[in-house]
């Protein structure tokens, strides 16, 4: 029987890795990747405390976390492609237009 | 034999998790990005939650993963040269110091709680996806209602941000 201990190690490591993508890289796509890591790792942590807890609860909101993470991309790439087609930006330092 | 698996597909997906951060090249980080998404769905299946194991396969890999390569191939983006935020990278070894830390809290702690009813012989008996349906139309109907409401926005989001203007617009804006 593997602790739930071991995953949420796993997790947090997945979601350190997903930090350091946000605020080391500089291409979009890969930001919006790392923003997928982080919430596989919450989805991970749901899941293996649902598991600990045997209440279905967690793996309900797992579900709802990934049909927000279906609408945040549709949405963040059309942003992207917006911002490509108007050559406006390459990559994630150049836009600055809502920059105060 | 469930710690091997645990191992590897903990292994795995630490590694693709890595791999996506740090591969210069966006197709391959999707691919990566692949991997890490396919052994977290095993991870959910070595924790009973077989029903969103098939989910993560079929929205995550399956729409979500493409979305990001048909983008990736319609805006034909080029290896970055200076690929990384220099003026941040050396806050990796704060993040690292404090998450070795952190790891090791989690590990010692001993993780405590009221146990629920949902015991795997009790979502046995009616399947794992049937249980799941009928918790998130009872209890959980009124999320599960924002979250129809949510893509429904999304959709006319992601349309409206990536139409062409028509003629008639570009009238009306310069009028």
């Amino acid at each position: 029987m593997i602790p739930v201990s071991a995953y949420v190690f796993v997790s947090a490591i997945l979601f350190v890795t997903g930090v350091v993508g946000v605020l080391v890289r500089r291409n979009f796509i890969i930001v919006l990747m790392s923003i997928e890591i982080m919430l596989n790792a919450a989805n991970l942590n749901l899941v293996a405390f649902a598991d600990h807890l045997q209440s279905l609860g967690g793996q309900v909101v797992a579900l709802f976390v990934i049909a927000i993470a279906a609408g945040e991309a549709a949405v963040g790439l059309a942003i992207i492609i917006v911002v490509f087609r108007g050559k406006i930006a390459t990559n994630v330092d150049q836009i600055n237009l809502l920059k105060w | 034999m469930v710690p091997v698996f645990f191992a590897y597909f903990a292994l795995v997906s630490v590694v693709a998790a890595v791999l996506t951060v740090s591969l210069r090249n966006p197709v391959q980080c999707g691919i990566a990005l692949l991997l890490l998404l396919g052994h977290i769905a095993g991870l959910f299946v070595l924790l009973h939650a077989e029903f969103l194991a098939a989910v993560q396969i079929i929205i995550y890999a399956g729409a979500i993963l493409i979305l990001y390569l048909f983008v990736l191939m319609m805006l034909n983006l080029k290896s970055e040269e200076r690929y990384v935020h220099r003026r941040y990278a050396w806050y990796i070894v704060g993040v690292g110091a404090m998450s070795i830390e952190l790891l090791l809290v989690l590990l010692a702690s001993s993780y405590a709680g009221v146990k629920g009813t949902a015991t795997p012989q009790a979502v046995e008996t009616v399947g794992n996806s049937a249980a799941i349906g009928i918790l998130m139309f009872s209890d959980y109907l009124l999320p599960f209602e924002i979250v129809g409401v949510f893509l429904l926005g999304a959709i006319v989001g992601a349309i409206v941000l990536t139409k062409n203007p028509t003629r008639a617009d570009l009238e009306n804006e310069s009028s």
